[in-house]
């Protein structure tokens, strides 16, 4: 039974990653630009978060709210005025360019914010949980779950039932071709990074209420979220769930094992996986 | 006023000069076919109208505004579509999704809808669902052209419409000339082909080295005049 407890967290602990993955998927899937500051965003989300909560006295799951317009404006401008200028057959300048931001972003939110480390207030629901059975659920991590599913879900419909997805698709396939059909692939570019940044604000509500945060955490939920990513498939949104889940997973099995080793098993998970597919579960078809 | 007209049209990639000094014109409702050996600067031309590369903007005017400057997407919205060289499909979409996205940045009502280019091309609707990709050569073009009318363009370009393809499915892709011709588009085409190419233009450009060295109606045209243009005039002994 406290295997299959075990399991149960695991898999909770996986919707987590996936939310910091999904916006890194779905940016790195429309123009193959991995951003180096997507951990970093994620705790710039929290902080967002966190000072709505104090100066306006919101609880953070209405605050989110208010934040997620404000981090899809940030991050249209991000692209539109900066990425955008970057990308190009080189993968190096981008990297380059958001690696600085990472660095530009933990020192900005030092400054402002100092190294202290926060808690999103839940009043008391990071402590709720329900009984399924034998096994006790955490609500916090359940809801986790439940909104990584819905975030992927509401992204596929945009991506293969609407005009946006159809035109997402097709500036990734060719950006000059899509712009024989009246699509501006710089506005394209900016629209997915807004979208990935109103995840990385839902992300940012789930770091924040279910731990602490301080500036210095962006960079290891890069790494889970860029873990997951790989292994689900690049470009592929519901492998980065399962990608998600496969890290969450190892980390869980790994702690009830050896409390140490928790960390260490995620990364040795996303190597096996990588063996054994090196091109990640549900890769793309074309590339 | 003709619908489109260049005026000392050039253009480079880096310093290697592709075109000099190219003008061309096409009159509402005219069909104008384009011949030219390889390399001889056909595509460079239809980049060029298109918005691909871009020009000083007195270069080329469409409906008596200058256009030669404006990027792709922003042409494409005034009512020049392209059915670009190699076709070019998403590979990402389905023949329908391919269609429909050609009226991404024009959605007007006209001769051309979704169910207008099945009935132009009825083996697509058969296909709608599979990806544009997996389809053979000939039904891609046809993908193409259909994207294109999509957006009930103005101007027609056509780049090497039946290069590569079986002579039964240049029959087909011919056949849906005149029933654009009759939608009231204008065309460009640019074809290898001569004798097609001289059957359904009303006039013709032929291209050598970057430069127009020949024009006229397919009647005014002789065979020895379009030869020398083509492939140069090889000097007497
Ligand atoms: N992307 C490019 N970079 C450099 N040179 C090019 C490029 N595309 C075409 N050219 C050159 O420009 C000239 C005209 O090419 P193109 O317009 O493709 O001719 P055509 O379509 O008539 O075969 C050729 O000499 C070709 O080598
Ligand atoms: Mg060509």
């Amino acid at each position: 039974m406290i295997w299959v407890n075990t399991i149960v967290q695991g898999i909770l602990l996986g919707g987590l990653y996936a939310l910091f993955a999904a916006g890194l998927s779905l940016v790195f899937g429309i123009m193959r630009l991995v951003n180096l500051a997507h951990g970093d965003l994620i705790v710039l989300g929290a902080y967002l978060i966190l000072l709505l909560v104090t100066l306006l006295g919101l609880s953070p799951f209405v605050a989110v709210l208010v934040a997620a317009p404000a981090m899809f404006a940030l991050g249209w401008a991000l692209q539109r005025y900066m990425l955008n200028r970057v990308l190009g057959d080189d993968i190096l300048p981008p990297l380059l360019v958001t690696f600085g931001l990472s660095i530009v972003l933990q020192n900005a939110l030092l400054e402002g914010f100092s190294a202290d480390s926060q808690r999103l207030p839940t009043a008391g629901l990071a402590s709720a949980s329900i009984e399924l059975g034998a096994i006790n659920v955490g609500v916090l991590p359940l809801m986790t779950l439940v909104t990584a599913v819905l975030v992927i879900v509401v992204l596929n419909q945009i991506f293969y039932r609407t005009r946006l997805g159809r035109a997402f698709r097709a500036t990734s396939d060719d950006a000059v071709t899509a712009s024989l059909m009246g699509i501006k692939p710089a506005n394209i570019f900016a629209v997915a990074t807004g979208i990935a940044m109103i995840i990385v604000t839902i992300a940012a509500l789930y770091l924040g209420t279910r731990a602490n945060f301080d500036p210095s955490v962006g960079p290891a939920r890069l790494i889970y979220a860029f873990e997951a990513v790989i292994i689900g498939g690049l470009g592929s949104l519901w492998g980065t769930l399962l990608g998600g889940i496969i890290i969450g997973l190892a980390q869980t099995l790994g702690a009830a094992i050896n409390p140490e080793w928790q960390i260490l098993s995620g990364h040795i998970a996303f190597l096996l996986v990588l063996l054994v597919r090196p091109r990640g579960l549900f890769p793309r078809a074309v590339d | 006023m003709a619908l489109l007209e260049t005026r000392n049209l050039t253009a480079f990639y880096g310093d290697f000069q592709a075109l000099f000094g190219v003008d061309i014109r096409v009159e509402e409702g005219e069909t104008i076919a384009i011949i030219g050996a390889n390399g001889a600067g056909k595509t460079t031309l239809m980049r060029s109208l298109s918005g691909v590369l871009k020009n000083v903007p007195d270069a080329i005017t469409f409906e008596g505004q200058a256009i030669g400057d404006l990027p792709a997407d922003a042409v494409m919205t005034r009512g020049i579509a392209m059915v670009p060289e190699g076709r070019k499909l998403f590979p990402s979409l389905s023949v329908e999704e391919n269609l429909m996205i050609g009226s991404y940045g024009r959605q007007i009502k006209g001769a051309w809808s979704l169910d207008a280019v099945y009935k132009l091309f009825p083996v697509l609707q058969e296909r709608r669902n599979n990806p544009g990709t997996a389809l053979s050569g000939g039904q891609q073009q046809m993908v193409a052209i259909g994207r294109a009318l999509m957006s009930n363009p103005r101007l027609l370009l056509c780049d090497e419409i039946s290069l590569g393809l079986a002579p039964v499915v240049i029959k087909d892709i011919y056949a849906a000339i005149p029933r654009i011709k009759a939608s009231g588009a204008s065309m460009v085409i640019v074809e290898q082909d001569i004798g097609q190419a001289l059957k359904v233009a009303d006039r013709v450009y032929c291209m050598m080295e970057g430069r127009i060295t020949l024009s006229g109606t397919p009647e005014a045209l002789s065979r020895e005049a379009i030869h020398d243009a083509y492939f140069g005039k090889v000097e007497a002994a």
